[in-house]
């Protein structure tokens, strides 16, 4: 479960357990966290949270609330965010994240009843509290997130072993890139490359950087080099001929790239290598 | 020019890598210019009942619909196109049904699903949609999403408490508001938009949009709109490149050209007078 960690000056003063769907901070009594202090409004806060996310709302204080040093008025809280009343400072600790994936790929109705029902319970909060999913697919939900961990980790090994790989591919930089896409930039350590032999273009190189790369020219023949995890696949999209590798013709199926494979596509030769 | 002759559509569904059963389902009829995503959700397998049944009760009925009504004209009763009154009419029915078999038999208790349909007509469509299975259209370069979730994390963005940015570390990306066959009602929500030739439509269920970006779902569109089947394969391998976490359904609609019925030479004078 989250939690609030209070202090002041440094100094611990309390830990506060995430416990109820909403918790007030203020300098009254009424509060769930009374801090007395003038600094603090009356109603200075209130924190929202609902299964394993909370959100911080100011409630229009006087001297207003911050989170990492920037003043906010809603925040979705994240795992070490310091909200700072005045003297007093909050830090917020999620320390679950085993539990970040648990139901994400679970699909769950949140029934407009219960929606309704919470809402009058909590006139203020703006989003209601989804009903408690049933035991049965929490329990499975766990089990899937396990699942998911021990396949997070053997990417990240790689990644490790390899540093050089400098430039990691866009999608390790996006911050919802899924954990298969570590994994992708552990097992590519080199980037795959296109030389064409004959043409116009002779000896241009074209650096498969994309997901998808198309060759050929459109009405005539076009065919698709895809970048995966495991390599790089060559499939047919358009025209009546097929992409001829090595002398032979493709058939629809993808065709998984070899180094220094020669590639034919209407009439342009071109040669595939991994550039070290 | 005919509906099938002008709507070229591929469905896929595939149960992704973790789960063992695929409680997703489409449906297709170039013929009668309709396209029917369902992702089921509740214990064991009563997902995909109640989306299966979805599929099968909704084609079905509209087949039957479609071959005797003018989709455009307004319902008298109502003052609502008909393609609404007859999507709201069966989706309610499909509703009523699947809640019931949830009431009757305790093994599906609790199952729902997700819907998204989309009905082709006189250059135009209707779109249904109920839950967080969405509609996407490629149009020239521009890639946009048709269909507005009905999930909390919708909610919570629409209300301004979370940005788009920190959407995509939530941790309730799953919790829909409305289901099919949750409740004894159900909002459908419908709305019409202009069709253009050269339009791809994308249908999809959560199992691809969570785990492709838009962005790279746009390319692979782009790239390969030429050659639907391998689209389609494309976007799921993705999906499964990524992780593959849930039920992944596409159903990709392109549109050939121009789908206007013919006039018959008595209308338009019936027009001329009007």
């Amino acid at each position: 479960m989250a939690k609030m960690i209070l202090s002041m000056d440094g100094l611990v003063l309390k830990e506060i357990p995430l416990d109820k769907e909403r918790l007030t901070i203020g300098r009254k009594p009424h509060n769930d966290i009374q801090i007395d202090n003038l600094a603090i409004s009356g109603e200075h806060a209130a924190i929202v949270t609902i299964l394993n996310d909370s959100f911080l709302e100011d409630l229009n204080s006087t001297n207003g609330t911050l989170v990492n040093g920037q003043p906010v008025k809603k925040h979705f809280l994240k795992n070490n965010d310091v909200v700072e009343l005045g003297k007093y400072k909050l830090k917020f600790i999620n320390d679950t994240p085993a539990q970040v994936a648990p139901d994400f790929e679970k699909t769950m109705i949140m029934r407009p009843k219960a929606k309704v029902e919470a809402q009058a319970q909590t006139p203020a909060a703006p989003v209601a509290a989804p009903p408690m999913p049933a035991p049965d697919i929490q329990a499975k939900a766990a089990a899937q997130t396990v699942v998911g961990m021990a396949v997070d980790k053997p990417g990240d090994d790689k990644t490790v072993k390899s540093p050089d790989l400098a430039p990691a591919p866009a999608q390790a930089a996006k911050p919802a890139a899924p954990p298969a896409a570590a994994t992708a930039a552990g097992q590519q350590p080199v980037s795959a490359v296109i030389q064409l032999l004959n043409g116009a273009n002779m000896g241009k190189e074209l650096e498969l950087t994309k997901t998808l790369t198309t060759l050929g020219k459109p009405g005539v023949q076009v065919a698709v080099i895809a970048k995966r995890p495991h390599g790089y696949f060559l499939t047919h999209v358009e025209g009546a001929n097929f992409p001829v590798v090595n002398g032979k013709t493709l058939d629809p199926q993808a065709y998984s790239l070899e180094d220094h494979d020669v590639i034919e596509i209407a009439g342009i030769k071109m040669e595939f290598y991994f550039k070290t | 020019m005919k509906l099938q002759e002008a709507l070229e559509i591929v469905a896929r569904t595939d149960p992704g890598i973790v789960r063992g059963h695929n409680e997703d389902a489409v449906f297709a009829d170039a013929s009668h210019g309709f396209v029917v995503l369902a992702d089921g959700m509740g214990g064991y397998n009563a997902g995909e009942v109640a989306s299966g049944m979805t599929t099968t009760l909704l084609s079905t009925s509209l087949q039957q619909v479609i071959d005797n009504c003018q989709p455009q004209e307004l319902d008298p009763a109502s003052g609502k196109r008909f393609s609404h009154v007859h999507i709201a009419e069966q989706v309610a029915i499909t509703n009523d049904s699947i809640f019931k078999a949830a009431q009757s038999q305790p093994q599906y208790a609790g199952m729902g699903t997700t819907l998204v349909i989309a009905w082709f007509y006189e250059n135009q469509m209707t779109v249904g949609h109920i839950g967080d299975s969405r509609l996407y259209r490629l149009r020239g370069e521009e890639f946009s999403q048709v269909t507005r979730d009905h999930s909390l994390l919708q909610e919570q963005l629409d209300s301004g408490m979370i940005t788009p940015e920190e959407a995509k570390f939530s941790q309730n990306k799953n919790l829909v508001t409305r289901a099919l066959g949750v409740d004894p009602e159900v909002e459908v929500e419908i709305r019409d938009y202009d069709v253009l030739p050269g339009d791809l439509y994308l249908l999809c269920s959560d199992g691809l949009c969570d785990m492709v970006e838009d962005d790279e779902i746009s390319m692979t569109l782009q790239t390969l709109q030429n050659n639907l089947e391998l689209a389609a394969d494309q976007l799921i391998q993705m999906a499964n490149d990524n992780g593959g976490r849930d039920n992944i359904s596409v159903i990709l609609v392109k549109v050939r050209g121009d789908f206007a019925a013919p006039v018959c030479w008595w209308q338009k004078l019936l027009a001329w007078f009007k």
